[in-house]
């Protein structure tokens, strides 16, 4: 079976512990170097499945304020690989005003399932 | 002239705090004057998530945070003008104020209630050798360019300082398709937060040179490129360390400063440490009526500590207003601190006027491992907490309780130590 250690630094407080996870075969087999349980939970979840809230802005049109820009982000957190995809996908919208925080500006942004949505109310 | 019981000075999130909590703590005639075209200060171009874990038990983002705040402003009618640029407020707290639909106007306050926010620190103030071209921003002032004006200041960035504003826009410069180089820091540790580094910094592989400072600025029309070196203990570049860049960009996140110019103006007694007011538990200032929260009086990590802050700053101008400005026989009882913290907020307590919970927030120095938070009431150990590490970058509070100054009627000494045991 294939065996792998990853390093990574916790963000859980400011001590920063710096983790090592052991692995093998895809399958966490132990974390050291965490000194609470916060740190252990943290590293397995980065090591298996690390995924973020993708937070970006598009242009917006036709406002009131005369606002050329709205912000957005992903509705849930996505695969952190995809990152790139999901700003790569918002590339040349542009939504007309008003917008309203939670509006869809992007439907299932690089077809990771989730929507980006907008962040601010723009009149 | 115009009269108001509470007058707030600006509209970001402290000033929005305050003006909810005054209302709701029986305070009418209120009034949030804000430059910008809209409510939400500096919340509006911080479009990245991770706001209001502590107040709302969700991720938000900096604008969705302040429309929570914004809703409930205009959910209770508290009016505000916005485009509107306070000149100077006077001792009597006569505000002298100016926009395009009134002109310049004065009007008049019972209580003032002081949330200017902070300014970055300017290239002016750093001191970089080199020349003076284009392509050098405060990493705010980026910020502001990319998410709300729609323009990329750059392609190839080096960025100076690692405080929370550099490394969101080392992130966001390399999501909107800029190869950010390097990000360098002076100080052996980063100002910012640990969560920051690794999803800004360590997701997209952007090196962090602790104790390196830029040496030399290249470029006469736009920056073409800058040197960076390592320093030694004492800051001072270690010769034959030296890295040459190719960049057009220079961003600087080298700290942040409360914007006090108005305070200074009317003689309200600064802080020479946190460069904001002194404030008693209260966070009334050196002039009675005069309150302040939020980055002005000190700057925090999180915001949803400013919106705490401002809301007990609202509470206690609203007790202010209704009891006439009398605040006779007022004590104020000094925090001392030793062994770690640079400073306090507030500065001063009156057990009469604290409130069941007052919460004491402070800095320390420099990196502390194992130590422990001790809180002294005259000599008697009253907190004890331990902590296991502490940081310039993490701002730090205890709370003083009600029933700890009943056990001390005749207090004159509260002490904040660090210590090792």
């Amino acid at each position: 079976m294939k065996m792998d250690t990853k390093h990574l630094t916790c963000i859980g407080c400011p001590l920063g512990c710096q983790i090592t996870v052991a692995m093998a075969g895809g399958k966490v087999t132990s974390v050291t170097g965490n000194t609470c349980p916060r740190g252990d939970a943290y590293a397995r979840k980065e090591v298996t499945n690390p995924t973020r809230i993708v937070t970006s802005s598009v242009r917006v049109s036709g406002s009131r304020t005369g606002a050329v820009t709205v912000s957005c982000k992903t509705r849930t957190d996505v695969p952190k690989s995809k990152i790139f995809n999901c700003v790569h996908d918002l590339v040349g919208i542009s939504v007309p005003a008003p917008v309203k925080i939670g509006d869809v500006v992007k439907v299932n942004v690089a077809g990771t399932g989730v929507d980006m949505i907008a962040t601010k109310n723009v009149e | 002239m115009e009269n108001y019981d509470i007058i707030i000075i600006g509209g970001g999130p402290a000033g929005l705090a305050a003006a909810v909590s005054a209302h709701d703590a029986g305070a009418e005639n209120i009034l949030i004057l804000e430059r910008d075209n809209r409510l939400g200060g500096i919340l509006n171009q911080c479009i990245h998530n991770g706001f209001g874990l502590h107040t709302f038990k969700e991720e938000l983002t900096g604008p969705e945070y302040a429309q929570r705040f914004i809703d409930q402003v205009k959910e209770r009618k508290i009016p505000y003008k916005l485009n509107t640029m306070v000149m100077d407020i006077s001792k009597d707290k006569v505000v002298t104020a100016m926009n395009r639909t009134d002109g310049l106007f004065q009007i008049k306050a019972k209580a003032v209630i002081l949330t200017m926010g902070c300014r970055e620190r300017p290239r002016g103030a750093l001191n970089i050798p080199g020349f003076r071209p284009a392509g050098i921003y405060t990493a705010g002032t980026a910020q502001r360019l990319v998410n709300i004006e729609g323009y990329m200041p750059g392609r190839r960035v080096v960025i100076l300082g690692s405080g929370d504003i550099g490394l969101i826009m080392a992130r966001r410069m390399t999501l909107e398709g800029a190869k950010v180089l390097v990000v360098a820091e002076l100080m052996p540790f980063s100002g910012g937060l640990k969560r920051n580094i690794v999803q800004c910094l360590d997701d997209f592989h952007i090196p962090l040179k602790l104790s390196h400072t830029v040496i030399d600025v290249e470029g006469k029309e736009r920056l073409t490129g800058l040197t960076i070196a390592a320093v030694d203990e004492n800051r001072r570049p270690i010769p034959g360390t030296e890295e040459r860049y190719d960049c057009d960009t220079l961003l600087l996140s080298c700290g942040l400063i409360p914007e006090n110019e108005l305070s200074r103006g009317m003689g309200v007694e600064l802080n020479r440490i946190t460069n904001g007011p002194k404030v008693n538990e209260s966070l009334e200032t050196s002039i009675p009526g005069v309150f302040a929260a939020g980055n002005v009086l000190h700057v925090h990590d999180l915001v949803d500590y400013v919106s705490e802050e401002a809301g007990a700053a609202g509470r206690a101008a609203a007790a202010y207003v209704a009891a006439d400005g009398n605040e006779s026989g007022r004590r104020e009882i000094p925090i001392h601190v030793a062994g770690g913290p640079r400073y306090t907020v507030p500065c001063t307590i009156d057990p009469k006027y604290a409130g069941n919970k007052e919460t004491v927030r402070f800095r320390v120095g420099s990196v502390m491992k194992n130590h422990f938070v001790n809180v002294y009431l005259d000599g008697e150990r009253v907190i004890h907490r331990k902590r296991p590490v502490m940081a310039p970058g993490e701002m730090e509070e205890v709370v003083l309780t009600r029933s700890m100054f009943d056990a001390h009627p005749d207090l004159s000494d509260i002490s904040i130590k660090v210590e090792e045991a």
